[in-house]
């Protein structure tokens, strides 16, 4: 009989191993599903896990690495510190949506004068809208003992539809013969998300995310509101015997959540996306959930995650294209990951015994 | 020899760096009461479970009615007549006392028979209990009485009993032991686990006591002194703090009508509450647990907040601080469940230093965080109370209860509190560290500070308070001097809603 044994110290070997024995479990039963559609699964793992790094078009795809891993890395820094404390903010990809809005918003409103305060005064206002979208949440958890994880999941599809609202309407590009949409901001100078160094994928939202994850690291090993996180995440009642006020470790982690989602929203419309559209959001916020996961929760952890996240939406997209496998299929691929590392998180925390019904007394 | 019900020879089992029993052998006789005394990590629940059929002994060979018995589980040693009525117990809250029983059964009769066999046996052995009523709202007492019914429908030969009274009322506990009393005058042998000697004393003909999962020693409870047994179980002399007199200091804390309200619905509402601790003082509050125990800590440690002016410290209004800021001005606490409240499981042990010693022991700085200072406190409160760990990097989930309880008392004491909230300070520690505690404790109040204990071991409030009050539903009765109490008044002062059991018996 096989029997799960709680460790009496969580195993650091096994926090490090389980999301790379995740990762190979998900290459083996993704293959196993890609086989199961008919295509060659050695060819499609390597289509997603090599073709982007390493293929023969790889000059273009190596830059997107980065344009696509900074957004997750930023949210997920973010989404990680709630994680942590036990606060689900599962609604990233609308303070992501909001985030954007209120930069682009910021940025039109100046077009067309030129002035390097523009760019900046988009980050701020980026920061706080996703600010306002987290706090939402936050504020009706700490009055009215609302559950987070259903009101910010909601927010998401109120984002969505003020989305397509100022797409449609506030912020519709009065020169884009009717087309949905607002100006491209890659063509306004003053607030144009740059690569820093060209043709390398490194924008401004890459520094950022590094700050971030500095910031972030530093929290939790240094700092005392990063140690009353953790001791509210792990014992929310040694918490409050602490001194721990829960109140504000709440609004101080959705808050803070809010805020890198609402950047990572304003460097992608600034960069990369270019224009607020009613399909300006891809679903980061929410693959970024799987990404504070996939890294621990740590904040170096989680940068290695978005690099690999990045690497199967990019690989994903080159099977699609190259190997006709669905997009639906993909999305299996990466849900897996998500469920293996969570099904092998356990190893983490107990051991497995295959022995009879004995146990210590 | 016809009379020996289980003889138990040579039993061993060793566990990965611990010889948890070695070579024990013990003879039970039909009828008796036999008493297994040692202190924690003794190998008292190794032996029983071993007899229970729940481990497997690695050598050795127990005999029952002059048979081979090795039970391969619980299942063949109930079969056997074995019966055992654990520490925690196995129960649904939601379901009643009758389908409770019957979920234990191998194959249960109807309902309505079971009901009728249970009202018997409670009747025929005063165990006031009704086979209709809700488990959850039973008191500790009461659903001990639905475990033991529920191993006495079977009929045992052997009943095996661990540390039942450590939830009991002095009544509830007289009423117990009526009832064991009379089973083994009816044959059955009952196996008492304990560490607690007076009842050892009072009850138990035999005794085998065990150190170290040795056998170390037997006797006849009833003719060896208190003493010589403590000192068998513990094998050096034991350290008995010595009281001090009445305290003349000035009042530090005093509680002034402090009623308030529980933060979880099954908590106990706190009922007009006034009481005063002066420097150098003990005031012990005893009382069954469930009674208001966690919200006074609670409310004392401004985890829960009360109106204003209820809680005053040297004079000054507290009620508005919370916990971090009664730290600060000195007012200090240790809550009961060590883990998850005292300390946080998963956390190493500097990390569970910090939790409380950041502000005092100036751990931090403008909120950074000064790792190697903490580290230093942790092996300073591991070093002064003896805590047996490999070391401050070891999660606090690692430690067996009795260190870990070293560690939450020693981290408190360390940190020189003007007021100290303890509550049950030596619950599950063994007897030698309960000693070391309740020593800490005293030379605390020797440097000036106000403690206020409250326990569930009476022994242990008589022992150390200078004044003792009873919570009972929520009230606290009125302070009085420990000199000249005895278990009668204290009972009495417990008193409520459980004496009235006694009323029914």
């Amino acid at each position: 009989m096989i029997q799960l044994e709680l460790r009496p110290q969580p195993s650091a070997t096994m926090a490090y191993a389980t999301p790379i024995l995740a990762v190979v479990l998900t290459m083996i039963f993704g293959g196993l599903l890609f086989a199961l559609l008919g295509k060659d699964p050695l060819q499609a793992i390597i289509t997603i896990f090599w073709e982007p790094i390493f293929g023969e078009h790889s000059f273009y795809y190596r830059p997107q690495l980065l344009v696509k891993g900074a957004p997750l890395v930023l949210i997920a820094v973010g989404l990680a510190v709630g994680f942590k404390a036990g606060i689900w903010n599962i609604g990233a990809e609308g303070q992501y949506i909001v985030g954007a809005i209120c930069a682009a918003a910021m940025g039109l409103a100046f077009y067309p004068t030129e002035s390097i305060f523009i760019f900046p005064l988009m980050v701020l206002a980026g920061a706080f809208g996703g600010l306002v979208w987290a706090m939402i949440p936050g504020v009706l958890k700490v009055k009215f003992g609302t559950n987070e994880i259903l009101v910010s999941l909601m927010l998401v599809y109120v984002a969505e539809q003020l989305l397509a609202s100022v797409s449609l309407g506030l912020l519709k590009n009065p020169e884009g013969f009717g087309f949905p949409g607002s100006r491209n901001l890659q063509q306004y100078a003053s607030a144009h998300n740059t690569e820093i160094i060209a043709n390398t994928g490194m924008h401004w939202g890459v520094v950022a995310a590094l700050i971030a994850v500095i910031f972030s690291h530093v929290l939790f090993t240094r700092h005392r509101l990063g140690f009353a996180i953790r001791v509210t995440g792990e014992a929310p009642r040694a918490a409050r015997f602490g001194g721990v006020n829960p109140s504000q470790i709440i609004l101080f982690c959705l808050g803070m959540s809010g805020v890198l989602a609402g950047l990572a929203g304003m460097f992608e419309v600034a960069g990369p996306a270019g224009q607020i559209s009613i399909d300006f959001n891809v679903g980061y916020g929410f693959t970024a959930i799987i990404v504070a996961f996939l890294g621990r929760l740590n904040p170096i952890g989680i940068v290695f995650a978005s690099l690999l996240m990045a690497l199967t939406y990019i690989g994903g997209d080159i099977a699609q294209s190259q190997l006709g496998l669905p997009a639906a299929a993909i999305q299996v691929f990466q849900g897996m990951l998500l469920f293996f590392l969570l099904a092998l998180d356990l190893l983490t925390n107990y051991r497995l015994r295959i022995s009879n019904v004995e146990r210590k007394s | 020899m016809t009379s020996t019900l289980l003889e138990l020879s040579n039993l061993t089992k060793v566990y990965p760096g611990v010889v948890a029993n070695d070579a024990v052998c013990v003879s039970i006789s039909f009828g008796e009461i036999h008493a297994i005394l040692g202190e924690n990590g003794a190998g008292k629940s190794t032996l029983v479970k071993m007899i229970y059929g729940l481990i497997k002994p690695d050598a050795g060979t127990m005999q029952m009615f002059g048979d081979e018995f090795a039970p391969s589980d619980p299942r063949t040693a109930r079969a056997a007549g074995v019966g055992m009525v654990f520490q925690h117990f196995s129960l649904f809250n939601a379901l009643t006392v009758a389908e409770n029983i019957a979920l234990g059964m191998e194959t249960p009769p109807p309902m309505r028979t079971l009901t009728t066999r249970i009202r018997e046996v409670s009747k025929s052995y005063g165990l006031p209990l009704s086979p209709d009523r809700i488990v959850g709202d039973l008191s500790a007492g009461e659903q001990q009485r639905v475990e033991i019914i529920r191993c006495l429908l079977q009929e045992p030969k052997l009943l095996i009993m661990d540390e039942p009274t450590s939830v009991l009322t002095p009544q509830e506990v007289k009423i117990l032991f009526k009832t064991l009393r009379k089973i083994s005058a009816e044959g059955t042998a009952i196996l008492y686990i304990s560490h607690k000697l007076e009842e050892i004393r009072s009850l138990c003909s035999a005794a085998t006591i065990l150190r170290r999962g040795k056998v170390v020693g037997t006797c006849v409870p009833k003719i060896t002194s208190a003493r010589d047994m403590a000192e068998l179980m513990v094998g050096d002399k034991l350290a008995i703090p010595k009281g001090n007199t009445s305290p003349t200091g000035t009042v530090i804390l005093s509680v002034t009508s402090l009623s308030v309200r529980s933060s979880s619905p099954f908590g106990m509402e706190l009922k007009d509450i006034t009481f005063e601790v002066r420097a150098g003082e003990v005031l012990g509050i005893g009382g069954v647990a469930g009674n208001g125990q966690d919200e006074l800590l609670a409310v004392l440690s401004g985890e829960l907040m009360c109106r204003s002016s209820m809680v005053n410290f040297k004079n000054v209004d507290v009620t508005k601080l919370g916990p971090e800021a009664r730290r600060q001005i000195g007012i200090l606490a240790a809550p009961e469940e060590r883990l998850g409240h005292a300390s946080v499981p998963g956390m190493s042990l500097t990390e569970n230093a910090m939790l409380t010693g950041a502000t005092r022991e100036k751990l931090s700085n403008r909120g950074i965080l000064n790792w190697h200072k903490t580290r230093a406190f942790a092996e300073r409160i591991i070093k002064d109370f003896d805590v047996r760990t490999p070391g401050p990097e070891n999660a606090a989930r690692s430690l067996s209860g009795g260190n870990l309880q070293k560690f939450v008392i020693g981290r408190e004491v360390l940190q020189k509190p003007e007021v100290l909230v303890v509550n049950q300070p030596t619950w599950g520690v063994d007897a030698a560290a309960a000693a070391d505690i309740r020593q800490a404790l005293l030379d605390l109040t020797a440097s000036g500070s106000a403690l206020v204990v409250i326990s569930q071991d009476l022994d242990e409030l008589m022992e150390i308070s200078d004044n003792f009050a009873a919570l009972n539903e929520g009230r606290l009765s009125t302070p009085v001097a420990t000199q000249g109490l005895d278990v009668e008044k204290i009972g009495l002062m417990l008193g409520g809603a459980h004496s009235t059991e006694m009323a029914n018996v």
